[in-house]
This record gives C-alpha cells, structure tokens and sequence, in this order.
C-alpha cells in the first residue's frame, strides 16, 4: 500500500476546507479505504470538531515533531468506520512551529500504512500553505461561487502550476445554489471554469445539513439519511477513487449541466 | 559628456565603438538607453560594434543582440582585438572584420548608394518576446524587453509589462502595458478585449463595463492622443 497524499487549499478563508476534508475522508473510509486526516492548520485547528473528535485528543502534530510522543500517539481513531485516523493540529501554538520538512517526513512514515492522506490546509499563501503544499501529491482547490474566492482560487492555482512538481489539480465548487444561478445572481459552474480553466472534481450545494452535522461532529456520510451534501461528498470520494461519477444535476433548466458533463468528462 | 560610446556612420550603417574601459553591463545598458532615446533614427539600423580589446563572453554579446534586436537595430559585425570576443562572435553568426564592409564615411550622393545595392537577406529577422502557454493566473507577473504573446487566458490579477507589443489568445482580464519604454505604436490585441487596466505608453483606459456585450477579437492602439479599441482580423 502506498498513500495518496492530498492536501485541501483554498486561498481565501472560511470556503470550506475543513467541511470538505472531514466529508471526503469519511466518505472514503466508509467506501472501505484506509484513510488519515492531518490538520495542517496549526493554531486554529477544527478539523477535530467538525469530525466529532475533540474529546479524544491527547498529543498532536507538534508533539510528535518536537518529539515528545510518537506518531501512533498521536493519531486519533474514528471508531465510527473501519480505518479512518486524524492527526490533529496544536492550538496552542503558531504555524511556524512545523517546517514543511517535517511535514514531508511525517507523512512519509503514514504513507505504507494507508490509501488516502488528506491534509487540511489553512487559509493564506503564507507559512501554513506551504507546510500543507510540500508533501502533497494532488491538490483539491475549494472554491465558492463568489468573485473574491474564485480570485483566490486562481492565485492558489497559479502557485501550484509554478511549482516544478507539477502536482495534478483539481477543483471542489462548494456552496452552489442553483436558484440563484438561474436568477443570475451567483457565477454559474461554468462561470467558474471559464475563469479557473483547471478539472472540476465535484460541486456541492448549499445545504443546512452541514451546519448541523459540523455541530454535531458528525460528517454526512456517517449519517444514515440521504442528504444533498453527502451526495456531493461521496460522489467526489468515488471520482477520487477512479470511479465515473457523473455530477449531480442541480438544476435543469438552461442547459448548463449537460455543458458541465461534457467538460469533466473531457478533461484530465 | 559621457565619451563611452560613440557612433559614426559607415558604408553599411553605423559603427558603434564602445571603450574598454567601464563594466560591460553599464555599457549594454548605456547604449540602449541612447537608442531608446532616438529610437526613430535606429530603427531598422544596421551596426558594427567595435568593442576594443575587450572580453566579450558568448552570452554576454548574445544578450546584447537581443536587446539590440528588439529594438529593431541588427548587428552586421563584432571588430575586437580579442580572441575570445571573436570566438563569440563566429559562434553567434557575426563577422568579424570590415574588410568587405570598409570604414568609409557614407557617400550621400544617390549614385553611390546605387551602386552598392543592399545585400539581399533571406532572413526575416523579425523581433524578440516572450511566449507563453497557458492561463496566466492572478498574481503571476510577465515582463518583457519584446513582445509578450500568451496562448491562454490572462486572468484578473495578473500583470503583463512589454516595451513591445501583447498579443492574447484568449481572454485579457488581467492588466497590460504595453510600449512601456515609451513606445506609442506598440499594440495591444486578444480575443476577448476585457482589461482591469491597459497602457500603452503612458496612456491609460479600463475597460468599458459592457460585460454583456459579445466578446470579438480587438486591437487597441493609441490614436488621436488616446487609447482606442478597434476590430482585430489576425
Ligand atoms: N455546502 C455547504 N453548505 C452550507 N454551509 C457550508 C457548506 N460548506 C461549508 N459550510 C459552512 O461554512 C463555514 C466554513 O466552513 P469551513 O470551516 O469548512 O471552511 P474552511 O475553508 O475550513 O475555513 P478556514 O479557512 O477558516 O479554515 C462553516 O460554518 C461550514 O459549516
Ligand atoms: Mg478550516
């Protein structure tokens, strides 16, 4: 086994990293892969919460690189689903306490035990990016719907493409509401595209659900009933996993989704 | 005065003698700033560098080529006392002597020029850029001593500056300069013709708020004291 180290980045703040990296890894590790999340966001960890973790914590991240526990220590089981861990970040402590060497090593040791690393990047081009960025294998750029995230999104972009790794690249549109792209008041899916140009991996709509489910520490995919955002979630687990996952068809109307196929099914 | 470079016409155009004396880089930067600041009387200048005894290294005279080049001024030959400035030379295709080409004042009657037809170049020399190929993202940064050519989008955010012209194959969102030595026939075209702000010289305009308006092939350039935006037919 070796793992797929993927980080989750956005540029701008609050447009859903963390819900993303919560959603995604559960997902994934209830489709039966063995999966850990890294809160990379030292100083303002939540990944813990939203994954309804918080309690179990006892080490973290910074722990283990300035060596006060070991690794395994660290790591959190979700007892929720078969193999799913986080490794959580310090709240007390600043960005700088990792180099993204010690992000590079640390994964390294993870990466024959798993399928699947999802790292949760912080917010910013700064320090905290760039930890999250240099072990990194693949990158989901989250986005919104919203001229300032997208701008951000295409800065990120632009930083990942001047990077001689070349990791591959993709795009997660969270928070669409298709009654306001219709009303024209949103950048429609393709709106984005057009400006971001890189491989759409999911879009997810507004949904209530994730609010409560962050509350409750509780990712949609544990959840029995079937909601608009688990959906988006899971759909985008499979699309990781290889499967041919068609996107989900938000809105009818003017055409725009079989426009929206026809690009994700093109590219790559 | 500053005596370092000076300039004499020949025959075949002009010979350029550079003194020993001084660090290269200074000189380069000396002499492009003069043609710069005459740029209508070198353009299309043909020119004899006459560099001394001095070292000049391959790359150091490739550089100066270019600068050159873009400018619209071309090298005929490199006269040096040195045996490494003409090694660079006959590697970069240049002549190395004026035998064939002698150091005679040019003749200002018509009959003497012709006699001495030019030489016919099959060479279209044409004039240095940058290219790129792909979608220059917000934040990224283009500079130029040409021209600036981008197969791609130039998003919102990104910034391109030429002494040339730039040319976009795609949707200019972003900012551009072109002409920005001072060059007001320098041109700036793309697809879809949509700048936060566009230079050319040092006139400025943003794009008209016409989102809606169907994107065509545009050209602007600066016509009656301003920057106009007129059909482009590549
Ligand atoms: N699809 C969605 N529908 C409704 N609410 C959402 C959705 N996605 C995220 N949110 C809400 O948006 C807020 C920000 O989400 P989240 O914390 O995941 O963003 P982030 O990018 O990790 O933020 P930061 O940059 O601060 O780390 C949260 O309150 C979350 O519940
Ligand atoms: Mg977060």
């Amino acid at each position: 086994m070796t793992a797929r180290v993927i980080t989750i980045t956005s540029g701008k703040g609050g447009v859903g990293k963390t819900t993303a990296t919560a959603n995604i890894a559960v997902a994934l590790a209830s489709l039966g892969k063995k999966v850990v999340c890294v809160d990379a966001d030292i100083g303002l960890r939540n990944l813990d919460v939203v994954m309804g973790l918080e309690n179990r914590i006892v080490y973290d991240l910074v722990d283990v690189v300035e060596g006060r526990c070991k690794l395994r220590q660290a790591m959190v089981k979700d007892k929720r689903v078969a193999d799913l861990y986080l490794l959580p970040a310090a709240q007390t402590r600043d960005k700088t306490a990792i180099s993204p060497q010690d992000m590079v090593s640390l994964t390294g040791q993870l990466r024959a035990d798993f399928e699947f690393i999802l790292i949760d990047s912080p917010a910013g081009i700064e320090w905290g990016f760039r930890n999250a960025l240099a072990p990194a294998d693949e990158v989901i750029v989250v986005t919104n719907p919203e001229v300032s995230a997208v701008r951000d999104a295409d800065r990120i972009i632009g930083l990942i493409e001047a990077d001689p790794r070349r990791l591959p690249t993709s795009l997660l549109l969270n928070r669409i509401k298709p009654e306001m792209i219709r009303r024209g008041d949103m950048l429609s899916v393709n709106d984005v595209l057009e400006i971001l140009s890189t491989r759409l991996l999911g879009v997810v709509p507004e949904d209530e659900h994730i609010l409560i489910s962050s509350n409750r520490g509780t990712p949609l995919a544990l959840d029995s009933e079937r909601t608009p955002a688990g959906d988006a979630f899971l759909n985008v687990a499979r699309r990781l996993m290889g499967e041919k996952v068609p996107l989900i068809q938000l809105e009818r109307k003017d055409g725009w989704f079989s426009r929206l196929t026809r690009i994700f099914g093109s590219s790559k | 005065m500053d005596d370092s470079i000076t300039l004499k016409g020949i025959k075949q155009g002009l010979l350029v003698t550079m003194k020993p004396e001084g660090r290269w880089p200074d000189l380069t930067a000396r002499l492009v700033a003069q043609i710069d600041a005459q740029s209508a009387f070198f353009r299309g200048a043909r020119v004899a560098l006459a560099v001394g005894p001095r070292e000049v290294r391959r790359h150091e005279l490739a550089n100066l080529l270019k600068l050159l080049s873009a400018r619209d001024v071309s090298v005929l030959a490199v006269l040096s006392e040195d045996a490494a400035t003409i090694g660079s030379a006959r590697k970069l295709g240049l002549k190395t002597s004026l035998t064939e080409l002698e150091l005679e004042p040019p003749d200002s009657s018509f009959e003497a020029l012709a006699e001495l037809p030019p030489p016919i170049d099959p060479e279209e020399h044409g004039t240095g850029g940058v290219l790129i190929k792909r979608t220059l993202r917000n934040g990224r940064v283009v500079r130029s001593d040409g021209h600036v050519v981008v197969l791609g989008d130039v998003n919102a955010g990104a910034v391109i500056v030429a002494r040339g012209d730039v040319i976009v194959w795609g949707r200019l969102r972003g900012t551009v300069h072109a002409g920005a030595g001072g060059d007001e026939s320098a041109v700036v075209c793309a697809l879809n013709l949509a700048p936060t702000q566009l230079r050319i010289a040092s006139y400025i305009t943003i794009s008209p708020d016409d989102s809606r308006r169907k994107a065509r092939p545009e050209m602007a350039l600066v016509r009656n004291g301003r920057i106009e935006a007129e059909a482009w037919e590549p």
